[in-house]
């Protein structure tokens, strides 16, 4: 795209938001204020899940659509946990351990047999979805489970200009999507791991070829990739509550946010995330009615666009 | 010779550019075609010869079956399978002959099902306009059609399993709109009292019109089907779902071959669609929600997506389970089946249960004796 | 090919036995009576409540009326329409049931009302379904409706909240059917003795995120009318308290339950005082209430899997299907003709329910009594629903002429 494109395309979707920003924030500054921070919040426990379901993607050309299912087996785990230990840290720690060993038996049982089989292997990820969903139905009934935050982190905070008050473990949000984010940097720029994670989304076929364990390396991706998704599944059930249906609303999300991002992109994935939690929060702030469809509308606008996504490269 | 010329010789009949000769063996022995000399028309000969037992059977069986059955098998089950199947056809068409699955098979139905109930009768006279269903019902399928047409030009802009994806997103977000807007599609109630017209004194909701009504329509989709599969679009589309940049190479326009097609499984569906809303006799949100557009998925994976009686094999297990299951296990985990016997033919039997079926007649049916005498064992 | 023959075997003898099953016709011979309820979803657990209910009637008869047996075949539904009524269509054309009792969910219920129009030789009940429309718009000659719906549900609650100061409500409900039918029961009392509504939020069905609703919530309002399921109310309640607010809250018949009761946040102390409508009351001191739970709670301890107290779905069902087993004893047990006789038996009933009388309007809809509640904290710290009033006599048109009564809406009704 040229200069003049580029810069067209900006006015165009910028020109509006920046309309709108100023007639809000005239008009109800602290409601146009919260709801981007509310946004910016959403936004990360949305990108902690969907950079799980991008890293899968990118690296094994496996479309998981079994990572909903995950996300809300690591928040009831997380909420067992909880309730067991009275720990929060160890029930974070417990649903990325068990969505990551749930990812892990995906991997190794099932789906290493399919290699190369894109199609049948996001089938069977959606035979296994439903599968899960309704054990889980089983076990936990469809009853609300609503886990605490923990004291450190309960209520709000006040005195903040303008805002008033805002919801520590809310804020908190921001505080994890950025240690993921960062954390996943490290792994993937600074660390051997990472380098052949990196090589094989390139060019799976020269890493095996130069010698390394490709199999290990998958396992290894879809247990992280799997564990995100349980971690944000335990902070879900703080922020949001768990209950079924939430894991098709999170994997529909990752789906719009990977969509909008890019494939395998994990920068990619932390823009989708956050256009999305800001569209869908300011939607739902300022248009409710419309405001899911909007998100989805979205969506539409940058396949017609820009088909790979923002930060998306060529298959 | 290039693509272009190669249809063009397909179109006009022209003699093919005549090649070297191999001698012919000497005609063989075999029975002289008795009715080649007869007046009749080529397509009736040709249906003689391909008519078996089997076919006739199984058409004696479909139209008798009505008569026999009680009204509730008649309406619940058959008439309920054929419909299902038609939408899981159009799915089948689309993944099977087409590499594409789409999950936006059922939002489509669910587009002509809503159109219809706006543009027809309805219980919310202050949404429906009352047209009459002849003038309804095109309009509506024709709507689907358009609608399915721009579903596929979104899918196609990317390759391969973007299509469930994307697909996914476009039936969720028709899911939360008409959900949500009450002004059109009247929100959650949805649209309800959708009646099929009295047309020469049956009313078509009956079980006995309605099943046939559903039957001359699934033997048209099946029949579309096998015939476009065979005609030059539809053996380009399985080149183009074997190897798309091939065609591309050969000068084959892929993505307008492949909005075409879904333009076709569209019309399928829409077909569809109007009956189900007619079957349900309401369109509510719940119709094309998440658990629908995977259901026909289910469906359509369930009878195989390599045949197009496949579509309609899914349809009549998974209506037989819904209705039954509780009766012989605990419906509360009818999900729990359903998902296993999905995964376990992805699994074990990637072709559905035709598939199944070819590999028992394989292993138990008569066995294939080489010509060759046995090799010793040494 | 082998498919359809066994098809032809299997339907040949379905046809058989629904020929044979259709010959008992004589007295004496069993009364069929469907029971359907949401045994999948999001309502399975009060589906399987609503089913212990009507079972508990049935018990309490003996199994039994007028010398007939009563046999019950029980059907499942996921509180889709479609669902509900292809799960209906077996019970009554393959299962030939004389009485259908159900569906459990509003949608369902409007649904099935429709297909009762094409049966008119089964007698339908329903079981939870709470929807205005269903016996406003359309009704259907067989389709009876013994409990009182969720308009109704919340008559007395303006009166006492406007008695407690609250002249300005906001209204945080999910945008569906049952929450419109809950805010027009409240308003149409509220803005007619002069209450305000200035702002209406509706959140999507199943939205957990209630950050953006809560930050609209104008300064000037006395209380939030929150109609949300208990575990979304605490939901909201924390997410309400970590954003700072401090606001009392109204609630509908479905907030204040045992989760909200137990809520542990630090303005726990706050919910004391809360008022709420519903059908029923907990700690209602009706001796037949009493009666009623005692034996719920006898049959169905908690360790076979009921609730400590019967919940709402239990009482409803329960109710329903004692009028369908006290009809039949008024008629004693004759169904023929057409059910005509039975069928002006339940329109002339008057139902003894534990909670009070219940008769029908004209379009066999319930009237009924209506509760109002307040969170009272007992000696030990414990919250629990203490009966502020009764309303006796509620009917579905709230008080308000048949000309000016419009189903609720988004819109409808409004007094901002």
């Amino acid at each position: 795209m040229s200069q003049r494109q580029r810069l067209a395309l900006w006015l165009l979707i910028g020109g509006p938001i920046a309309l709108f920003s100023l007639w809000a924030a005239v008009d109800n500054t602290r409601l146009y204020f919260v709801t981007l921070l509310n946004g910016l919040t959403l936004a990360s426990l949305y990108f902690i899940v969907a950079s799980g379901f991008t890293l899968v993607f990118g690296l094994m050309r496996n479309v998981n659509l079994a990572h909903g299912s995950l996300y809300l087996l690591g928040g009831y785990v997380g909420y067992v946990v909880a309730a067991k230990t009275g720990w929060w840290i160890i029930a974070l720690a417990a649903g990325f351990a068990a969505a990551a060993v749930g990812g892990l038996l995906m991997q190794w049982l099932i789906l290493r047999h399919m290699q190369g089989q894109d199609l049948r292997q996001t089938m069977v990820t959606i035979g296994l979805s439903i599968v899960v969903a309704d054990i889980l139905l089983w076990v936990f009934t469809a009853q609300v489970y609503q886990m605490e935050a923990p004291l450190w982190l309960q209520g709000p905070i006040r005195g903040i200009p303008l805002i008033n008050a805002y919801g520590a473990f809310r804020l908190s949000l921001l505080g994890f999507g950025l240690a993921i984010g960062i954390g996943l940097w490290w792994l993937l720029n600074r660390t051997r791991v990472g380098m052949m994670i990196r090589a094989g989304v390139d060019d799976r076929g020269m890493l095996a070829a130069a010698g390394v364990n490709v199999n290990l390396v998958f396992a290894v991706t879809f247990a992280l990739g799997a564990g995100l998704a349980g971690f944000g599944g335990v902070i879900g059930a703080v922020e949001l509550s768990m209950v079924p249906g939430e894991d098709t609303r999170l994997l529909l999300a990752s789906l719009i946010v990977v969509i909008v991002g890019g494939m395998g992109s994990v920068v990619g994935a932390a823009i989708g995330a956050a256009i999305l939690g800001l569209a869908e929060t300011y939607g739902l702030a300022y248009a409710p009615t419309y405001s899911v469809v909007f998100t989805f509308l979205i969506l539409i606008g940058v396949l017609a666009f820009r088909p790979r996504g923002i930060m998306g490269r060529a298959a | 010779m290039s693509a272009a010329k190669w249809r063009n010789a397909m179109r006009s009949g022209a003699p093919l550019p005549q090649r070297p000769r191999v001698p012919q063996p000497a005609a063989s022995p075999a029975a002289p075609d008795p009715h080649a000399d007869s007046d009749a028309p080529r397509w009736l000969k040709r249906l003689w010869r391909t008519l078996t037992p089997r076919h006739v059977f199984m058409a004696i069986a479909l139209l008798v079956f009505p008569f026999v059955a009680t009204p509730f098998f008649t309406f619940q089950v058959a008439s309920q399978s054929l419909v299902l199947g038609l939408v899981a056809l159009s799915l089948s068409f689309l993944a099977g002959y087409g590499g594409m699955v789409s999950l936006a098979q059922m939002t489509v139905a669910g587009i002509a099902g809503y159109a219809m109930a706006v543009l027809g009768t309805s219980s919310s006279a202050e949404i429906s306009l009352g047209w009459p269903w002849w003038l309804a019902v095109p309009f509506a399928v024709l709507i689907a059609v358009l609608c399915a047409t721009l579903i596929g030009w979104l899918s196609v802009r990317t390759e391969g399993i973007y299509t469930i994806m994307i697909t996914l997103a476009i039936g969720v977000a028709f899911y939360y709109l008409v959900l949500q807007n009450y002004s059109l599609f009247n929100g959650f109630q949805g649209l309800r009292e959708l009646k099929p017209p009295t047309v020469f004194g049956l009313q078509w909701r009956d079980p006995l019109p309605f099943y046939f009504l559903c039957l001359f329509w699934a033997l048209a989709g099946y029949f579309l089907v096998r015939y476009v599969v065979r005609a030059p679009f539809g053996v380009a589309m399985q080149g183009i779902r074997d190897n798309p940049r091939r065609m591309a190479a050969l000068g084959y326009n892929v993505v307008a071959h492949r909005v075409a097609a879904y333009a076709l499984a569209g019309l399928i569906a829409a077909v569809a669609g109007v009956l189900l809303a007619w079957y349900n006799a309401l369109m509510t949100p719940g119709s094309v929600g998440t658990g629908w557009l995977i259901n026909i998925l289910v469906i359509a994976v369930l009878g195989g997506v390599k045949r197009p009686i496949g579509a309609f094999l899914g349809a009549l297990v998974f209506v037989l389970l819904q209705t039954f299951a509780i009766d012989v296990i605990d419906r509360e985990r009818f999900n729990l089946v359903i998902g296993g016997i999905f995964l376990a033919i992805v699994l074990f039997s990637p072709d559905g249960l035709l598939g199944l079926w070819a590999k028992l007649r394989s292993r138990f049916g008569p066995q294939q004796r080489p010509t060759s005498p046995p090799r010793r064992q040494a | 090919m082998k498919l359809n023959k066994r098809l032809w075997v299997r339907s040949m003898l379905g046809t058989a036995a629904a020929l044979a099953v259709c010959g008992a016709w004589a007295q004496g011979q069993p009364v069929k009576i469907g029971l359907l309820a949401t045994l999948e979803g999001p309502f399975a657990a009060g589906g399987a409540d609503g089913m212990r209910g009507a079972e508990l009637a049935v018990k309490q008869r003996g199994g039994a009326v007028a010398g007939r047996k009563i046999e019950i075949i029980k059907a499942s539904s996921d509180a889709k329409p479609d669902v509900a009524v292809n799960a209906t269509r077996k019970l009554v054309e393959q299962d030939k049931v004389d009485i259908m009792v159900g569906p459990l969910s509003g949608g369902e219920g409007i649904a099935v009302k429709d297909y009762s129009k094409t049966q008119p030789q089964v007698t339908f009940i329903n079981g939870g379904s709470g929807a205005q429309a269903t016996t406003l718009t359309n009704p259907s000659p067989n389709f009876f409706r013994f409990n009182t719906e969720g308009g109704q549900w919340m008559v007395g609650l303006g009166k006492a909240a406007l008695a407690k100061g609250y002249k300005r409500t906001m209204v945080i409900a999910e945008d569906y059917a049952f929450p419109y039918s809950q805010v027009q029961g409240f308003m149409s009392e509220y803005c007619r003795l002069g209450g305000k509504v200035p702002l209406k939020a509706w959140v999507p069905l199943g939205g957990k995120d209630y950050s953006s609703v809560i930050a609209r919530i104008p300064k000037d309002v006395d209380a939030l009318l929150v109609v949300l399921g208990g575990a979304d109310a605490v939901n909201f309640l924390t997410q309400y308290e970590n954003a700072g607010g401090d606001k009392p809250m109204l609630g509908g018949s479905i907030t204040v339950s045992q989760d909200v009761l137990n809520y542990k946040g630090k303005r726990r102390d706050s919910l004391v005082g809360t008022l709420s409508a519903g059908p029923l009351a907990d700690a209602y001191d009706g001796a037949d209430w009493k009666a009623f739970v005692d034996d719920y709670r006898k049959t169905y301890p908690v360790s076979a899997g009921g609730f400590p107290s019967p919940s709402l779905f239990a009482y409803v069902y329960y109710v329903n299907m004692k009028a369908a087993l006290d009809g039949l004893a008024a008629v004693n047990g004759d169904l023929s003709g057409g059910q005509a006789k039975y069928r002006d038996a339940l329109q002339k009933m008057v139902l003894k329910t534990p909670n009070g009388d219940v008769r029908l309007d004209a379009n066999r809809q319930a009237i009924g009594t209506t509760f109002v509640t307040e969170v009272v904290k007992d000696a030990q710290g414990n919250l629990f629903n203490k009966v502020h009033s009764k309303v006796d006599g509620v009917e579905q048109m709230l008080g308000m002429k048949k000309e000016e009564f419009q189903i609720g809406s988004r819109d409808v009704p409004a007094c901002p």
